[in-house]
């Protein structure tokens, strides 16, 4: 009924989908796994409209269709439910089932509410929902704006002729137990009324819902699975199974870390609902992985040791002395630096040049009475620009201006030229390119031999086997199991696979 | 590669174009336009103006907004009047400690409106309005409405000491524009202002006290408002509880004209100063040409939004609120 073939989508530096072919029939449940990275999200933005494909066809019911925006999408059937919702907290749960679709309502200009209200009880219970629709959709619980999302797409079934092809993405990534259940339970009977497409990292639960299970690795479907065709096991070794290159990651370059100088240790640190029980220890010249699922803590982590966020138990020493309180000026102050994942937002001030960026943590050290020295700023710029060839037409470049990776190189010469020797790199090579990402593997181990410990989210696994000398593996903010990775000996992906899911 | 048309370029020397456009459209019209004469009655009607529109600058670049203009300008100007009256009369006689005791004051407003705003964490058009209507409040209750005179010649030499035709608060101005822009560029509190603007979030990221660095803004912006409100005396002799009346349309607009943007992190003091002189120069030409007074706010208020859409780059944001 819909049918990807041989689909293509590129974008500068990444080939993110190589010729999928995908086909959903009729009340089917298709699960889709892949590694972060493996192309997931960018299949399912071509799905629902937001992507076109560069290459190949979009067939529904054997017709060739094309989609300039998610919402001509809707109107051929196809529905989303976002991971991170799309309803609007402070709207009624019927108007936002009914956003943007309020004409079949009005008369006269003007809303009949009743009209409305006894729409969206019919949706919600399709979804078994028993809420006031009038409620305003900040009052539910997680779960429940999940089912009014899941509402809110079944609308389509009144609005298009065919049939209804509806994505789940992550539905269950914040779901307990039961709820779990109950959502599933839902979504089975839901299958004479539609289609489904359900994203998750929880293996068991894609094997436990699905049809049929897509594999993705590296923007290619790698292999198409039948339900109990496979064990969870096989499945993930065909989501990861390649060859790691020992000289990609610089494995070469790993020496052994400073076992006598610790730089960083955290004791039985916990914050509800994020972590628990946390105790690790980083070691100068120590690149330590932290490895999981999102949302198993790896983030937590990394604010809580940048002071953004205040452990309810537990201590963390850095450099021996217990932090006592938690605030980024005191984690700067005691050579902590931090590189967040959102580089736009918490990396670079776009608008603000190259020297300014690199020494905004650190201006106390290039002024004098609150007076800049400019030229001196200015020299430090240049020579970190030359050091790591950051490719900006001078120190006055403005950053916002720059290619991701020169930004990641401006974001990690500012900390660097500050001096910090614990370094908390969080996906520090998202969306980079491949020589990009090159140069940071580079400047990681430049950062060993220096004697700076990195604590490192990385953005794949090999990523993180590669680069580090210890792993940590953490399940639902504790931790699950620790491995060393010595170069030659480094655990394999699948062997963390096994505690993260 | 340079080129020297590009659109970054063109938003950048936009305002200053319609600043000469608007000078050759005047004297086009009136050739008494450009006299040296008039030039200097607009700097002097400028001068006050360009102040308050500084001090407000290093608000806006933060990405926040001071409505407090008015109320401050209006109270320091009459604490003035009083407190040189009370501590001799004449700059002789030792009256020349009002000048840093208000510009303390206006300090001290700044510090309470920055206060207000960060600790009870009310947004900053709110926080500030407040604090104005308070500094109103403040100065009509102190004059009880009347006006405070002051007669002191060599105060008022200000106004009519001039220097090559210009009046010597002008050159006082100048050389605080100048200490405005040095603060902006060559001090770690300007830097932290275009952080704080271009991203809240990575500035606090980055270790910095984005509180203090707010409350630090309002401060100076305060102690710039204290320097209009002793200009506006100078300039009339007087105060009164209305003097500060007006600078909150002109300063805001002023910034505005010039490019800063008001969402924070770009533009800068001499976006300023050219957006405070394009407002002027529609002020005094509009006079100038002829037109009936009636005509002239509305007039002021079209050239404005003419001004805007070509000295600012709105592509840039998605949304306006």
């Amino acid at each position: 009924m819909y049918q990807l073939k041989a689909v293509e989508k590129k974008f500068p530096g990444v080939h993110a989908l190589k010729s999928v072919d995908f086909e959903i029939k009729r009340g089917e449940i298709v699960g889709l796994v892949g590694e972060n990275g493996a192309g997931k999200s960018t299949l399912m933005k071509v799905i629902y409209g937001a992507y076109q494909p560069d290459g190949g066809t979009v067939m529904i019911d054997g017709k060739a269709v094309r989609f300039q925006n998610p919402r001509q999408a809707m109107e051929k059937g196809i529905g989303m439910v976002f991971q991170e919702q799309s309803l609007i907290p402070n709207l009624t749960v019927m108007e936002n089932i009914f956003l943007g679709y309020e004409q079949q309502f009005v008369r006269l200009g003007v809303i009949n509410w009743k009209a409305m209200s006894a729409a969206a009880s019919r949706q919600l219970a399709k979804v078994k929902l028993d809420i006031d629709p009038a409620t305003v959709t900040s009052a539910l619980s997680f779960a429940q704006r999940q089912l009014v999302e899941l509402a809110k797409v079944l609308t389509l079934e009144e609005r298009v002729d065919g049939d209804l092809v509806i994505l789940l993405d992550e539905p269950t990534s914040v779901l307990a137990e039961d709820e779990v259940k109950m959502l599933f339970a839902i979504v089975r009977e839901l299958t004479k009324r539609a289609s489904f497409i359900f994203v998750s990292h929880r293996m068991d639960e894609v094997m436990q819902l699905s049809d049929r299970i897509y594999v993705m690795k590296d923007g290619a479907v790698v292999d198409v699975v039948p339900q109990g065709g496979a064990t969870v096991e096989q499945i993930q070794h065909k989501m990861v199974g390649r060859n790691v290159d020992r000289e990609y990651y610089r494995e070469q370059r790993q020496k052994p870390y400073d076992a006598s100088k610790v730089l960083l240790r955290m004791d039985g640190v916990s914050l509800p609902g994020r972590i628990k029980d946390i105790s690790l220890k980083l070691h100068a010249g120590e690149v330590l992985c932290l490895v999981g699922t999102e949302g198993s803590g790896r983030e937590a982590i990394l604010r809580t040791i940048y002071g953004m966020r205040t452990p309810v138990a537990g201590t963390l020493q850095i450099k021996g002395q217990a932090v006592a309180s938690f605030n980024p000026q005191a984690a700067v102050s005691a050579g902590v630096g931090y590189v967040p994942r959102e580089r736009k937002i918490e990396g670079i001030v776009a608008g603000m040049n190259v020297f300014e960026n690199m020494t905004l943590s650190q201006m106390g050290r290039y002024s004098r009475a609150g007076v800049l020295n400019v030229t001196a700023e200015r020299a430090l710029a240049r020579d970190w620009i030359a050091k790591l060839s950051i490719k900006a037409h001078s120190e006055l470049a403005d950053c916002g201006n720059l290619s991701g990776g020169n930004q990641q190189k401006v974001v990690l010469s500012k900390w660097r030229s500050g001096g910090s020797d614990i370094m908390l790199l969080d996906h520090p090579t998202r969306g980079l390119d491949i020589g990009a990402k090159e140069d940071v593997y580079e400047m990681i181990r430049d950062m060993s031999d220096d004697g700076v410990g990195v604590i490192l989210v990385a953005d794949t696994l090999e990523e993180a086997i590669g680069l580090s000398h210890s792993i940590i593996v953490l399940k639902d903010g504790a931790i699950q199991q620790r491995f060393d990775c010595l170069p030659g000996a480094k655990p394999t992906l699948f062997d963390l696979l096994h505690y993260m899911i | 590669m340079k080129r020297l048309m590009t659109r970054e370029n063109a938003i950048r020397w936009a305002p200053m174009l319609v600043l000469i456009g608007l000078v050759i459209l005047f004297t086009a019209i009136n050739p008494a336009f450009l006299s040296q004469r008039n030039f200097a009655r607009i700097a002097i009607a400028a001068a006050p103006a360009l102040m308050v529109a500084i001090g407000v600058t290093f608000i806006i670049v933060m990405g926040s907004i001071d409505l407090s203009m008015e109320g401050t300008v209006g109270l320091t100007a009459v604490l003035f009047c009083f407190a040189f009256l009370a501590t001799g009369g004449t700059l002789a006689a030792g009256a020349w400690v009002a000048i840093p005791l208000i510009l303390l004051l206006g300090a001290l407003i700044g510090l309470v409106n920055g206060l207000v705003h960060v600790r009870l964490r009310i947004p900053s058009f709110m926080a500030s309005l407040a604090i104005g209507f308070v500094g109103t409040g403040a100065a009509v209750l102190v004059t009880g409405g009347d006006i405070v005179k002051i007669d002191d010649d060599t105060f008022r030499a200000l106004l009519t000491w001039r220097i090559a035709g210009f009046p010597l608060m002008i050159y006082v101005v100048a050389a605080l524009a100048l200490l405005a822009w040095f603060i902006q560029s060559h001090t770690t509190l300007g830097r932290n202002f275009y952080a704080v603007g271009g991203g809240e979030e990575l500035a606090h990221a980055s270790g910095l006290n984005v509180r203090r660095v707010r409350i630090m803004g309002f401060v100076l912006a305060g102690v710039f408002y204290a320097v209009a409100g002793i200009l506006q005396v100078a300039k009339l002799g007087q105060a009164e509880s209305v003097s500060g009346a007006n600078f909150m349309f002109i300063s805001i607009t002023s910034v505005v004209v010039g490019g800063v943007a008001l969402w924070g992190g770009i533009g800068g003091i001499w976006n300023t100063v050219v957006g405070v002189l394009i407002v002027n120069v529609i002020n005094n030409g509009m006079v100038v040409i002829g037109l009936p007074d009636f005509l002239q706010d509305g007039m002021l208020g079209l050239l404005v939004i003419l001004a805007v859409v070509l000295s600012t780059d709105r592509r840039s944001i998605s949304f306006v609120k």
